[in-house]
Protein backbone atom coordinates (compact mmCIF):
# COMPACT_ATOMS: atom_id res chain seq x y z
CA UNK A 1 0.00 0.00 0.00
CA UNK A 2 2.73 2.42 0.88
CA UNK A 3 4.29 1.92 -2.86
CA UNK A 4 0.78 2.61 -3.98
CA UNK A 5 0.60 5.72 -2.02
CA UNK A 6 4.32 6.44 -3.43
CA UNK A 7 3.33 6.06 -6.80
CA UNK A 8 -0.14 7.48 -6.90
CA UNK A 9 1.98 10.99 -5.24
CA UNK A 10 4.05 10.70 -7.76
CA UNK A 11 1.56 10.80 -10.47
CA UNK A 12 -0.11 13.66 -9.19
CA UNK A 13 2.35 16.01 -8.40
CA UNK A 14 3.63 15.47 -11.43
CA UNK A 15 0.00 16.18 -13.17
CA UNK A 16 0.48 20.03 -11.34
CA UNK A 17 3.86 20.19 -12.16
CA UNK A 18 2.97 20.15 -16.02
CA UNK A 19 0.52 22.07 -18.06
CA UNK A 20 -1.70 18.97 -18.05
CA UNK A 21 -3.76 19.50 -14.85
CA UNK A 22 -4.42 23.99 -15.33
CA UNK A 23 -4.96 22.80 -19.07
CA UNK A 24 -7.83 19.93 -18.49
CA UNK A 25 -9.03 22.13 -15.52
CA UNK A 26 -9.29 25.15 -17.54
CA UNK A 27 -11.22 22.87 -20.44
CA UNK A 28 -13.55 21.52 -18.04
CA UNK A 29 -14.78 24.73 -16.11
CA UNK A 30 -14.74 26.92 -19.73
CA UNK A 31 -17.08 24.11 -21.00
CA UNK A 32 -18.76 23.84 -17.82
CA UNK A 33 -19.68 27.53 -17.26
CA UNK A 34 -20.72 27.78 -20.84
CA UNK A 35 -23.20 25.20 -20.97
CA UNK A 36 -24.12 26.39 -16.95
CA UNK A 37 -24.91 29.58 -18.13
CA UNK A 38 -27.28 28.49 -21.17
CA UNK A 39 -28.78 26.12 -19.07
CA UNK A 40 -29.70 28.54 -16.46
CA UNK A 41 -30.89 31.57 -19.20
CA UNK A 42 -32.90 29.53 -20.96
CA UNK A 43 -34.39 28.27 -17.58
CA UNK A 44 -34.70 31.72 -15.91
CA UNK A 45 -36.47 32.62 -20.20
CA UNK A 46 -38.84 29.83 -19.52
CA UNK A 47 -40.09 30.25 -15.90
CA UNK A 48 -40.56 33.63 -16.62
CA UNK A 49 -42.71 33.01 -19.53
CA UNK A 50 -44.53 30.12 -17.62
CA UNK A 51 -45.46 32.92 -15.36
CA UNK A 52 -46.42 35.29 -17.56
CA UNK A 53 -48.58 32.67 -19.53
CA UNK A 54 -50.19 32.99 -16.35
CA UNK A 55 -49.55 29.52 -15.08
CA UNK A 56 -49.89 31.40 -11.70
CA UNK A 57 -48.99 31.15 -8.55
CA UNK A 58 -50.21 27.76 -8.29
CA UNK A 59 -47.92 25.98 -10.69
CA UNK A 60 -45.35 24.26 -9.48
CA UNK A 61 -42.02 25.96 -10.23
CA UNK A 62 -39.81 24.29 -13.31
CA UNK A 63 -37.27 21.58 -12.02
CA UNK A 64 -33.82 22.79 -11.21
CA UNK A 65 -32.90 19.12 -11.35
CA UNK A 66 -34.08 18.18 -14.55
CA UNK A 67 -33.33 21.85 -16.51
CA UNK A 68 -30.16 22.76 -15.65
CA UNK A 69 -28.73 19.78 -13.63
CA UNK A 70 -29.30 16.77 -15.31
CA UNK A 71 -28.44 18.01 -18.85
CA UNK A 72 -25.04 19.21 -17.48
CA UNK A 73 -24.16 15.70 -15.74
CA UNK A 74 -25.33 13.52 -17.65
CA UNK A 75 -25.45 15.63 -21.30
CA UNK A 76 -22.93 17.44 -21.38
CA UNK A 77 -19.95 16.00 -18.88
CA UNK A 78 -20.24 12.56 -20.39
CA UNK A 79 -19.11 13.77 -23.36
CA UNK A 80 -16.34 16.42 -22.07
CA UNK A 81 -14.77 13.33 -20.13
CA UNK A 82 -14.38 11.54 -23.42
CA UNK A 83 -11.76 14.22 -24.30
CA UNK A 84 -10.50 15.48 -21.14
CA UNK A 85 -9.68 11.65 -20.05
CA UNK A 86 -7.35 10.84 -23.02
CA UNK A 87 -5.07 14.05 -21.55
CA UNK A 88 -4.95 12.81 -18.28
CA UNK A 89 -4.16 8.99 -18.72
CA UNK A 90 -1.79 9.56 -21.60
CA UNK A 91 1.26 10.17 -20.58
CA UNK A 92 1.05 7.67 -17.67
CA UNK A 93 3.01 5.02 -19.57
CA UNK A 94 4.54 6.58 -22.56
CA UNK A 95 5.86 8.98 -21.00
CA UNK A 96 8.07 6.64 -18.59
CA UNK A 97 8.46 4.62 -21.63
CA UNK A 98 10.00 7.95 -23.53
CA UNK A 99 12.34 9.14 -20.95
CA UNK A 100 13.51 5.42 -19.48
CA UNK A 101 12.29 5.98 -15.79
CA UNK A 102 10.02 2.66 -16.81
CA UNK A 103 13.25 0.65 -16.36
CA UNK A 104 13.36 2.66 -12.47
CA UNK A 105 10.12 1.42 -12.09
CA UNK A 106 10.39 -2.37 -13.31
CA UNK A 107 13.34 -2.53 -11.23
CA UNK A 108 12.62 -1.63 -8.24
CA UNK A 109 11.20 -3.84 -5.40
CA UNK A 110 7.45 -3.22 -6.39
CA UNK A 111 4.94 -5.79 -8.34
CA UNK A 112 3.66 -4.23 -11.28
CA UNK A 113 0.55 -4.27 -10.16
CA UNK A 114 1.17 -1.63 -7.36
CA UNK A 115 2.78 0.57 -10.36
CA UNK A 116 -0.59 0.47 -12.16
CA UNK A 117 -3.13 0.75 -9.09
CA UNK A 118 -0.65 4.17 -8.22
CA UNK A 119 -1.21 5.56 -11.71
CA UNK A 120 -4.49 4.78 -11.29
CA UNK A 121 -4.69 6.28 -8.10
CA UNK A 122 -2.88 9.49 -9.01
CA UNK A 123 -5.18 9.86 -12.74
CA UNK A 124 -8.71 9.02 -10.36
CA UNK A 125 -7.72 12.03 -8.16
CA UNK A 126 -7.44 14.39 -11.08
CA UNK A 127 -9.87 13.14 -12.41
CA UNK A 128 -11.97 13.57 -8.70
CA UNK A 129 -10.91 17.53 -8.96
CA UNK A 130 -12.43 18.23 -11.87
CA UNK A 131 -15.85 16.57 -10.87
CA UNK A 132 -15.20 18.41 -7.60
CA UNK A 133 -15.04 21.51 -9.71
CA UNK A 134 -18.89 20.45 -10.64
CA UNK A 135 -20.19 21.55 -7.23
CA UNK A 136 -18.98 25.52 -7.81
CA UNK A 137 -21.46 25.90 -10.48
CA UNK A 138 -24.23 23.31 -8.86
CA UNK A 139 -23.39 24.97 -5.65
CA UNK A 140 -24.97 28.53 -7.03
CA UNK A 141 -28.19 26.91 -7.30
CA UNK A 142 -28.14 25.50 -4.15
CA UNK A 143 -27.53 29.22 -2.65
CA UNK A 144 -30.38 30.51 -4.72
CA UNK A 145 -33.02 27.81 -5.13
CA UNK A 146 -33.29 24.33 -4.02
CA UNK A 147 -32.64 21.92 -6.11
CA UNK A 148 -33.06 17.95 -4.85
CA UNK A 149 -29.44 16.64 -3.69
CA UNK A 150 -30.63 12.84 -4.00
CA UNK A 151 -30.58 12.60 -7.98
CA UNK A 152 -27.32 15.24 -8.61
CA UNK A 153 -25.63 12.79 -6.00
CA UNK A 154 -26.23 9.59 -8.45
CA UNK A 155 -25.31 11.47 -11.17
CA UNK A 156 -22.22 12.31 -9.70
CA UNK A 157 -21.33 8.95 -8.66
CA UNK A 158 -21.94 7.90 -12.25
CA UNK A 159 -19.69 10.47 -13.73
CA UNK A 160 -17.04 9.17 -11.04
CA UNK A 161 -17.85 5.53 -12.33
CA UNK A 162 -17.81 6.73 -15.80
CA UNK A 163 -14.55 8.06 -15.73
CA UNK A 164 -12.76 5.50 -14.09
CA UNK A 165 -13.74 3.38 -16.63
CA UNK A 166 -12.40 5.14 -19.04
CA UNK A 167 -9.42 5.69 -17.44
CA UNK A 168 -8.75 2.12 -16.90
CA UNK A 169 -8.95 1.60 -20.51
CA UNK A 170 -6.78 4.88 -21.36
CA UNK A 171 -4.33 3.42 -18.98
CA UNK A 172 -4.01 0.62 -20.99
CA UNK A 173 -3.76 2.24 -24.41
CA UNK A 174 -1.10 4.38 -22.66
CA UNK A 175 1.24 1.43 -22.67
CA UNK A 176 1.21 0.56 -26.43
CA UNK A 177 3.60 3.39 -27.11
CA UNK A 178 6.20 5.60 -25.95
CA UNK A 179 4.54 8.80 -27.98
CA UNK A 180 2.07 10.49 -25.77
CA UNK A 181 0.55 11.96 -28.45
CA UNK A 182 -0.72 8.62 -29.69
CA UNK A 183 -1.62 7.25 -26.61
CA UNK A 184 -4.06 10.20 -26.71
CA UNK A 185 -5.58 9.93 -29.83
CA UNK A 186 -6.24 6.06 -29.68
CA UNK A 187 -8.02 6.78 -26.21
CA UNK A 188 -9.93 9.41 -27.97
CA UNK A 189 -10.79 7.40 -30.58
CA UNK A 190 -11.55 4.19 -28.88
CA UNK A 191 -13.77 6.15 -26.34
CA UNK A 192 -15.82 8.23 -29.61
CA UNK A 193 -16.41 4.79 -31.17
CA UNK A 194 -17.80 3.35 -28.19
CA UNK A 195 -19.98 6.42 -27.95
CA UNK A 196 -21.58 6.19 -31.06
CA UNK A 197 -22.02 2.63 -30.82
CA UNK A 198 -24.99 3.04 -28.42
CA UNK A 199 -26.47 4.87 -31.44
CA UNK A 200 -26.52 1.73 -33.55
CA UNK A 201 -28.54 0.16 -31.07
CA UNK A 202 -31.32 2.28 -31.10
CA UNK A 203 -31.99 1.71 -34.59
CA UNK A 204 -31.05 -2.10 -34.68
CA UNK A 205 -32.44 -5.12 -32.87
CA UNK A 206 -32.04 -8.74 -31.97
CA UNK A 207 -29.17 -10.30 -30.30
CA UNK A 208 -26.20 -8.71 -31.46
CA UNK A 209 -27.59 -4.96 -30.83
CA UNK A 210 -29.03 -6.54 -27.40
CA UNK A 211 -25.04 -8.06 -26.67
CA UNK A 212 -23.38 -4.19 -27.91
CA UNK A 213 -26.27 -2.43 -25.85
CA UNK A 214 -25.14 -4.20 -22.61
CA UNK A 215 -21.99 -3.51 -23.75
CA UNK A 216 -22.43 0.08 -24.20
CA UNK A 217 -20.68 2.41 -21.75
CA UNK A 218 -23.09 4.92 -21.90
CA UNK A 219 -26.00 2.70 -21.82
CA UNK A 220 -25.17 2.15 -18.13
CA UNK A 221 -24.90 6.25 -17.31
CA UNK A 222 -28.71 6.01 -18.03
CA UNK A 223 -29.88 5.29 -14.71
CA UNK A 224 -27.73 7.00 -12.85
CA UNK A 225 -28.94 10.25 -15.54
CA UNK A 226 -32.41 9.92 -13.56
CA UNK A 227 -30.56 10.06 -10.22
CA UNK A 228 -31.67 6.20 -9.79
CA UNK A 229 -28.35 4.19 -8.25
CA UNK A 230 -28.69 0.70 -10.43
CA UNK A 231 -26.35 -1.59 -8.26
CA UNK A 232 -26.00 -3.76 -11.77
CA UNK A 233 -24.77 -0.77 -13.02
CA UNK A 234 -21.90 0.26 -10.37
CA UNK A 235 -20.48 -3.68 -11.27
CA UNK A 236 -20.46 -3.15 -15.06
CA UNK A 237 -18.34 0.23 -14.21
CA UNK A 238 -16.20 -1.42 -11.58
CA UNK A 239 -15.58 -4.86 -13.79
CA UNK A 240 -14.54 -2.73 -16.68
CA UNK A 241 -12.22 -0.43 -14.43
CA UNK A 242 -11.01 -4.26 -13.66
CA UNK A 243 -10.51 -4.97 -16.82
CA UNK A 244 -8.44 -2.17 -17.95
CA UNK A 245 -6.12 -2.83 -15.16
CA UNK A 246 -6.22 -6.40 -16.03
CA UNK A 247 -5.07 -5.52 -19.86
CA UNK A 248 -2.67 -3.25 -18.59
CA UNK A 249 -0.64 -5.40 -15.94
CA UNK A 250 -0.75 -7.77 -19.30
CA UNK A 251 0.66 -5.55 -21.39
CA UNK A 252 3.20 -4.64 -18.90
CA UNK A 253 4.28 -7.66 -18.35
CA UNK A 254 4.67 -7.95 -22.02
CA UNK A 255 7.37 -5.54 -21.76
CA UNK A 256 9.64 -7.65 -19.87
CA UNK A 257 9.66 -10.13 -23.44
CA UNK A 258 10.62 -6.93 -25.64
CA UNK A 259 10.93 -4.09 -24.23
CA UNK B 1 26.72 -12.93 -4.78
CA UNK B 2 25.80 -12.62 -9.06
CA UNK B 3 24.92 -16.07 -11.20
CA UNK B 4 24.12 -16.31 -14.75
CA UNK B 5 23.74 -19.40 -15.90
CA UNK B 6 22.99 -20.19 -19.65
CA UNK B 7 21.50 -17.00 -20.62
CA UNK B 8 19.73 -16.18 -23.68
CA UNK B 9 17.73 -13.69 -24.88
CA UNK B 10 15.79 -13.07 -28.20
CA UNK B 11 13.90 -10.51 -28.87
CA UNK B 12 11.68 -12.01 -31.83
CA UNK B 13 14.49 -13.17 -34.29
CA UNK B 14 17.32 -11.44 -33.17
CA UNK B 15 19.19 -13.32 -30.36
CA UNK B 16 20.76 -10.41 -28.84
CA UNK B 17 22.65 -12.83 -25.82
CA UNK B 18 23.72 -16.14 -26.14
CA UNK B 19 24.20 -18.70 -23.97
CA UNK B 20 26.39 -16.56 -21.22
CA UNK B 21 27.40 -18.24 -18.29
CA UNK B 22 29.58 -16.11 -15.40
CA UNK B 23 29.94 -15.59 -11.33
CA UNK B 24 30.72 -12.31 -9.94
CA UNK B 25 32.07 -12.80 -5.99
CA UNK B 26 31.11 -10.27 -3.39
CA UNK B 27 32.67 -7.45 -3.40
CA UNK B 28 34.55 -7.69 -7.03
CA UNK B 29 34.08 -5.15 -9.91
CA UNK B 30 33.40 -7.09 -12.97
CA UNK B 31 33.90 -5.28 -16.57
CA UNK B 32 31.86 -5.99 -19.81
CA UNK B 33 33.04 -5.05 -22.65
CA UNK B 34 32.35 -5.26 -26.18
CA UNK B 35 31.38 -3.38 -29.03
CA UNK B 36 27.77 -1.48 -29.63
CA UNK B 37 25.05 -4.00 -29.86
CA UNK B 38 27.28 -7.00 -28.38
CA UNK B 39 24.49 -7.65 -25.16
CA UNK B 40 26.00 -5.86 -22.70
CA UNK B 41 22.78 -3.89 -21.93
CA UNK B 42 20.81 -6.98 -22.41
CA UNK B 43 22.51 -9.03 -20.11
CA UNK B 44 22.34 -6.00 -17.45
CA UNK B 45 18.49 -5.38 -17.84
CA UNK B 46 17.92 -9.51 -17.18
CA UNK B 47 20.22 -9.34 -13.87
CA UNK B 48 18.00 -6.14 -13.27
CA UNK B 49 14.59 -7.87 -13.79
CA UNK B 50 13.50 -5.63 -16.27
CA UNK B 51 14.02 -7.72 -19.19
CA UNK B 52 13.11 -11.76 -18.58
CA UNK B 53 15.49 -14.29 -20.04
CA UNK B 54 14.69 -16.51 -23.14
CA UNK B 55 17.04 -19.27 -21.65
CA UNK B 56 18.81 -19.42 -18.63
CA UNK B 57 18.82 -18.69 -15.06
CA UNK B 58 20.28 -15.58 -12.88
CA UNK B 59 20.59 -15.36 -9.43
CA UNK B 60 21.29 -12.23 -7.32
CA UNK B 61 22.75 -12.45 -3.63
CA UNK B 62 20.93 -16.03 -3.82
CA UNK B 63 17.69 -14.89 -5.48
CA UNK B 64 16.17 -16.39 -8.63
CA UNK B 65 15.20 -13.08 -10.58
CA UNK B 66 12.18 -14.73 -12.32
CA UNK B 67 10.75 -16.74 -8.94
CA UNK B 68 11.64 -13.95 -6.89
CA UNK B 69 12.19 -10.62 -8.11
CA UNK B 70 11.26 -8.22 -5.19
CA UNK B 71 13.95 -9.61 -3.04
CA UNK B 72 16.69 -9.96 -5.49
CA UNK B 73 15.61 -5.94 -6.85
CA UNK B 74 15.70 -4.94 -3.31
CA UNK B 75 19.69 -6.02 -2.97
CA UNK B 76 19.87 -4.34 -6.53
CA UNK B 77 21.12 -0.72 -7.47
CA UNK B 78 21.06 -0.30 -11.42
CA UNK B 79 22.45 2.93 -12.90
CA UNK B 80 20.82 2.48 -17.01
CA UNK B 81 22.16 3.86 -20.04
CA UNK B 82 20.45 7.23 -19.75
CA UNK B 83 19.77 8.29 -16.05
CA UNK B 84 15.98 7.44 -15.58
CA UNK B 85 15.29 10.67 -14.09
CA UNK B 86 12.16 13.04 -13.45
CA UNK B 87 13.06 16.30 -15.06
CA UNK B 88 10.68 18.09 -13.43
CA UNK B 89 11.53 17.20 -9.91
CA UNK B 90 13.77 18.40 -7.91
CA UNK B 91 17.52 16.26 -7.16
CA UNK B 92 15.58 16.18 -3.18
CA UNK B 93 12.03 14.96 -4.12
CA UNK B 94 13.52 12.02 -7.12
CA UNK B 95 15.77 10.67 -4.48
CA UNK B 96 13.10 11.13 -2.00
CA UNK B 97 10.99 8.81 -4.15
CA UNK B 98 13.31 6.59 -5.18
CA UNK B 99 14.11 5.72 -1.44
CA UNK B 100 10.04 4.93 -0.94
CA UNK B 101 10.06 2.54 -3.59
CA UNK B 102 13.07 0.94 -3.15
CA UNK B 103 11.42 0.05 0.67
CA UNK B 104 13.87 2.44 2.68
CA UNK B 105 12.61 3.25 5.86
CA UNK B 106 11.24 6.73 6.47
CA UNK B 107 12.94 7.37 9.64
CA UNK B 108 15.68 6.88 6.85
CA UNK B 109 14.88 8.55 3.77
CA UNK B 110 16.56 12.03 5.07
CA UNK B 111 19.96 10.15 6.19
CA UNK B 112 20.11 8.43 3.33
CA UNK B 113 19.53 11.43 1.02
CA UNK B 114 22.17 13.03 2.52
CA UNK B 115 24.52 10.24 2.18
CA UNK B 116 24.08 9.62 -1.20
CA UNK B 117 24.16 13.04 -1.83
CA UNK B 118 27.47 13.58 -0.45
CA UNK B 119 28.89 10.45 -2.51
CA UNK B 120 28.17 11.35 -5.65
CA UNK B 121 28.77 15.10 -5.52
CA UNK B 122 25.35 16.50 -5.78
CA UNK B 123 25.17 18.52 -2.11
CA UNK B 124 25.29 21.85 -4.16
CA UNK B 125 22.18 21.10 -6.73
CA UNK B 126 19.49 19.44 -4.32
CA UNK B 127 17.10 21.86 -4.72
CA UNK B 128 17.43 22.20 -8.77
CA UNK B 129 15.09 20.58 -11.01
CA UNK B 130 16.60 17.63 -12.40
CA UNK B 131 15.67 18.93 -15.73
CA UNK B 132 18.06 22.03 -15.99
CA UNK B 133 21.29 20.16 -14.46
CA UNK B 134 23.93 19.45 -16.82
CA UNK B 135 24.30 15.85 -18.39
CA UNK B 136 27.48 15.07 -15.99
CA UNK B 137 24.81 15.86 -12.65
CA UNK B 138 22.46 13.78 -14.01
CA UNK B 139 24.64 11.50 -14.26
CA UNK B 140 25.68 11.59 -10.82
CA UNK B 141 22.09 11.73 -9.70
CA UNK B 142 21.41 8.15 -11.82
CA UNK B 143 23.95 7.07 -9.65
CA UNK B 144 23.50 8.50 -6.20
CA UNK B 145 19.55 7.11 -7.05
CA UNK B 146 21.49 3.27 -7.82
CA UNK B 147 22.77 3.50 -4.08
CA UNK B 148 20.24 5.12 -2.32
CA UNK B 149 18.90 1.53 -0.53
CA UNK B 150 22.90 0.54 0.05
CA UNK B 151 22.34 -2.20 -2.37
CA UNK B 152 25.02 -5.33 -2.35
CA UNK B 153 24.85 -5.58 -5.62
CA UNK B 154 25.26 -2.54 -8.45
CA UNK B 155 24.41 -3.14 -11.97
CA UNK B 156 26.23 0.48 -13.57
CA UNK B 157 25.54 0.38 -17.62
CA UNK B 158 28.20 2.42 -19.19
CA UNK B 159 28.26 4.97 -16.08
CA UNK B 160 31.20 7.17 -17.51
CA UNK B 161 28.56 7.93 -20.99
CA UNK B 162 28.68 11.39 -22.47
CA UNK B 163 30.89 12.81 -19.48
CA UNK B 164 33.85 14.94 -19.60
CA UNK B 165 37.44 14.16 -18.93
CA UNK B 166 36.96 15.48 -15.15
CA UNK B 167 33.69 13.99 -14.35
CA UNK B 168 35.18 10.54 -16.30
CA UNK B 169 38.06 10.41 -13.85
CA UNK B 170 35.53 11.71 -11.07
CA UNK B 171 33.21 8.75 -11.49
CA UNK B 172 35.76 6.13 -11.98
CA UNK B 173 37.78 7.20 -8.34
CA UNK B 174 34.00 7.11 -7.24
CA UNK B 175 33.32 3.33 -8.45
CA UNK B 176 36.04 2.14 -7.17
CA UNK B 177 35.78 4.05 -4.01
CA UNK B 178 32.21 1.92 -3.74
CA UNK B 179 34.26 -1.16 -4.87
CA UNK B 180 34.49 -3.44 -1.43
CA UNK B 181 31.39 -2.83 -0.05
CA UNK B 182 29.22 -3.55 -3.08
CA UNK B 183 29.74 -6.22 -5.79
CA UNK B 184 29.98 -4.09 -8.89
CA UNK B 185 28.82 -5.16 -12.73
CA UNK B 186 29.93 -2.18 -14.83
CA UNK B 187 29.71 -2.01 -18.65
CA UNK B 188 31.65 -0.16 -21.50
CA UNK B 189 32.91 0.12 -24.87
CA UNK B 190 35.83 2.20 -24.02
CA UNK B 191 38.99 -0.42 -23.54
CA UNK B 192 40.93 1.69 -21.29
CA UNK B 193 37.87 2.23 -19.00
CA UNK B 194 37.98 -1.54 -17.50
CA UNK B 195 41.74 -1.74 -16.89
CA UNK B 196 41.02 1.35 -14.35
CA UNK B 197 37.67 0.64 -12.75
CA UNK B 198 37.75 -3.51 -13.15
CA UNK B 199 39.40 -6.39 -11.19
CA UNK B 200 37.93 -8.63 -13.80
CA UNK B 201 36.24 -8.34 -17.39
CA UNK B 202 34.45 -9.87 -19.75
CA UNK B 203 34.85 -9.16 -22.95
CA UNK B 204 31.56 -10.21 -25.31
CA UNK B 205 30.70 -9.70 -28.88
CA UNK B 206 27.70 -10.57 -30.90
CA UNK B 207 25.92 -11.97 -27.54
CA UNK B 208 28.96 -14.24 -26.33
CA UNK B 209 31.52 -13.93 -24.13
CA UNK B 210 34.39 -14.16 -25.94
CA UNK B 211 37.29 -13.65 -23.69
CA UNK B 212 37.49 -13.04 -20.02
CA UNK B 213 40.42 -13.05 -17.54
CA UNK B 214 42.11 -10.08 -15.80
CA UNK B 215 42.79 -6.64 -17.77
CA UNK B 216 46.95 -7.94 -17.78
CA UNK B 217 45.57 -11.11 -18.93
CA UNK B 218 43.86 -9.97 -21.47
CA UNK B 219 46.48 -7.85 -22.49
CA UNK B 220 49.00 -10.83 -22.57
CA UNK B 221 46.72 -12.98 -24.72
CA UNK B 222 45.89 -9.60 -26.84
CA UNK B 223 49.60 -9.24 -27.58
CA UNK B 224 50.50 -12.96 -27.96
CA UNK B 225 48.03 -15.46 -29.32
CA UNK B 226 46.03 -15.99 -32.67
CA UNK B 227 43.12 -18.29 -31.52
CA UNK B 228 42.12 -21.43 -33.76
CA UNK B 229 39.25 -23.79 -33.19
CA UNK B 230 39.74 -27.83 -33.66
CA UNK B 231 37.01 -29.90 -33.11
CA UNK B 232 38.84 -34.10 -33.49
CA UNK B 233 37.30 -37.43 -32.24
CA UNK B 234 39.90 -39.33 -30.48
CA UNK B 235 41.99 -39.82 -26.87
CA UNK B 236 41.52 -36.04 -25.55
CA UNK B 237 44.54 -36.19 -23.32
CA UNK B 238 46.75 -37.55 -25.88
CA UNK B 239 45.09 -35.35 -28.81
CA UNK B 240 45.92 -32.68 -26.25
CA UNK B 241 49.43 -33.63 -25.69
CA UNK B 242 49.61 -33.79 -29.63
CA UNK B 243 48.72 -30.53 -30.53
CA UNK B 244 50.93 -28.84 -27.99
CA UNK B 245 54.32 -30.24 -29.57
CA UNK B 246 52.86 -28.62 -32.92
CA UNK B 247 55.50 -25.87 -33.09
CA UNK B 248 53.82 -21.99 -33.11
CA UNK B 249 51.37 -23.46 -30.47
CA UNK B 250 51.57 -21.91 -27.00
CA UNK B 251 48.57 -23.28 -25.29
CA UNK B 252 45.81 -25.94 -25.89
CA UNK B 253 42.76 -25.80 -23.85
CA UNK B 254 39.81 -28.26 -24.17
CA UNK B 255 36.54 -26.23 -24.49
CA UNK B 256 33.48 -28.49 -25.14
CA UNK B 257 33.59 -32.23 -25.06
CA UNK B 258 30.84 -34.75 -25.91
CA UNK B 259 31.71 -38.29 -26.17
CA UNK B 260 34.74 -38.58 -27.92
CA UNK B 261 34.43 -35.58 -29.29
CA UNK B 262 36.46 -33.04 -27.99
CA UNK B 263 36.77 -28.87 -29.10
CA UNK B 264 40.37 -27.09 -28.35
CA UNK B 265 40.72 -23.64 -28.02
CA UNK B 266 44.36 -23.74 -29.55
CA UNK B 267 46.57 -20.38 -29.32
CA UNK B 268 49.13 -20.10 -31.53
CA UNK B 269 52.20 -17.38 -31.81
CA UNK B 270 51.13 -14.00 -33.55
CA UNK B 271 51.77 -14.41 -37.67
CA UNK B 272 51.67 -18.20 -37.20
CA UNK B 273 49.23 -20.10 -39.27
CA UNK B 274 49.24 -23.53 -37.56
CA UNK B 275 46.29 -25.10 -39.29
CA UNK B 276 48.25 -26.94 -41.80
CA UNK B 277 50.15 -28.22 -38.89
CA UNK B 278 47.21 -29.14 -36.46
CA UNK B 279 45.14 -31.09 -38.98
CA UNK B 280 48.55 -33.28 -39.93
CA UNK B 281 49.24 -33.74 -36.18
CA UNK B 282 45.65 -35.18 -35.58
CA UNK B 283 45.22 -37.28 -38.45
CA UNK B 284 49.01 -38.95 -38.61
CA UNK B 285 47.81 -40.06 -35.17
CA UNK B 286 44.67 -41.33 -37.12
CA UNK B 287 42.18 -39.54 -34.80
CA UNK B 288 39.28 -38.12 -36.58
CA UNK B 289 39.38 -34.43 -38.12
CA UNK B 290 35.99 -33.27 -37.99
CA UNK B 291 36.12 -29.38 -37.81
CA UNK B 292 39.08 -26.69 -37.55
CA UNK B 293 38.59 -23.31 -38.01
CA UNK B 294 40.01 -19.46 -36.66
CA UNK B 295 37.29 -18.52 -34.03
CA UNK B 296 35.64 -16.13 -35.87
CA UNK B 297 36.55 -12.66 -34.80
CA UNK B 298 39.59 -12.91 -33.00
CA UNK B 299 39.95 -10.95 -29.55
CA UNK B 300 42.26 -8.48 -31.43
CA UNK B 301 39.43 -7.63 -34.28
CA UNK B 302 37.11 -7.44 -31.15
CA UNK B 303 38.99 -4.66 -29.27
CA UNK B 304 39.28 -2.88 -32.72
CA UNK B 305 35.85 -2.39 -33.04
CA UNK B 306 35.80 -0.76 -28.69
CA UNK B 307 36.22 3.01 -28.83
CA UNK B 308 40.21 3.22 -27.96
CA UNK B 309 40.39 6.67 -27.38
CA UNK B 310 40.17 7.42 -23.38
CA UNK B 311 38.74 11.03 -22.86
CA UNK B 312 40.19 10.41 -19.33
CA UNK B 313 43.25 9.68 -20.50
CA UNK B 314 44.70 12.79 -22.60
CA UNK B 315 44.88 12.99 -26.24
CA UNK B 316 47.71 10.60 -27.27
CA UNK B 317 45.68 7.20 -26.76
CA UNK B 318 44.02 6.38 -29.78
CA UNK B 319 46.24 4.45 -31.56
CA UNK B 320 46.14 1.03 -31.63
CA UNK B 321 50.22 0.54 -30.07
CA UNK B 322 49.00 2.66 -26.82
CA UNK B 323 45.73 0.68 -26.42
CA UNK B 324 47.77 -2.48 -26.04
CA UNK B 325 50.15 -0.58 -23.30
CA UNK B 326 47.19 0.51 -21.17
CA UNK B 327 45.39 -2.84 -20.78
N1 LIG C 1 14.03 -4.10 -27.40
C1 LIG C 1 14.74 -4.65 -28.37
N2 LIG C 1 14.12 -5.15 -29.45
C2 LIG C 1 14.82 -5.73 -30.43
N3 LIG C 1 16.15 -5.87 -30.45
C3 LIG C 1 16.84 -5.38 -29.41
C4 LIG C 1 16.18 -4.75 -28.32
N4 LIG C 1 17.11 -4.37 -27.42
C5 LIG C 1 18.29 -4.75 -27.93
N5 LIG C 1 18.15 -5.35 -29.12
C6 LIG C 1 19.22 -5.92 -29.95
O1 LIG C 1 20.02 -6.75 -29.16
C7 LIG C 1 21.40 -6.59 -29.45
C8 LIG C 1 22.17 -6.24 -28.21
O2 LIG C 1 21.82 -4.95 -27.79
P1 LIG C 1 22.39 -4.28 -26.46
O3 LIG C 1 21.64 -3.01 -26.29
O4 LIG C 1 22.32 -5.26 -25.36
O5 LIG C 1 23.89 -3.98 -26.85
P2 LIG C 1 25.00 -3.19 -26.05
O6 LIG C 1 26.14 -4.11 -25.89
O7 LIG C 1 24.42 -2.60 -24.82
O8 LIG C 1 25.40 -2.05 -27.08
P3 LIG C 1 25.81 -0.52 -26.83
O9 LIG C 1 27.27 -0.51 -26.58
O10 LIG C 1 25.46 0.13 -28.12
O11 LIG C 1 25.00 -0.01 -25.69
C9 LIG C 1 21.47 -5.53 -30.54
O12 LIG C 1 21.60 -6.19 -31.78
C10 LIG C 1 20.15 -4.83 -30.46
O13 LIG C 1 19.74 -4.38 -31.73
MG1 LIG D 1 24.21 -0.73 -24.12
Amino acid sequence: MRNVIAVAGKELRAYFHSPIAYLVMTVYAALLGFFFYSFTATYVVQSFRIQAMGGGMGAPPMSLNEYIIRPLLAGVLTVVILLLVPLITMRLYAEEKRSGTIELLLTSPLTDLEVILGKFLGAMALYAVLVAMTFLYVGYLFLHGNPNAKPLLAQVLGLLLYGAALLALGMWFSTFTKNQIVAGVVAFAVFLLLFVMDWVTAYGSGRASDVISYLSLTKHFDNFAKGVIDLSDVVFYVSVVVLGIFLTARSVDALKGRA
Amino acid sequence: MIEVAGLTKRFGPTLAVSDVSFEVQKGEVLGFLGPNGAGKTTTMRVITGYLSPSEGRVRVAGYDVVEEPLEAKRRTGYLPEAPPVYPDMTVVEYLAFVARIKGVPRREIQTRIEEVSEKCAVTDVTDRQIGKLSKGYRQRVGLAQALIHNPEVLILDEPTAGLDPKQIIETRELIRGLAGQHTIVLSTHILPEVSKTCERVLVINQGKIVASGTPQELTHRLQGYETVLLTAEGPAAEMMERLQRVSGVNLVEPRDAADSRVTFEVHAEKGHDVRAELARAIVESRWKLLELKTSGLSLEDIFLQLTTKDLGEGPDTSDKSSVVGIV
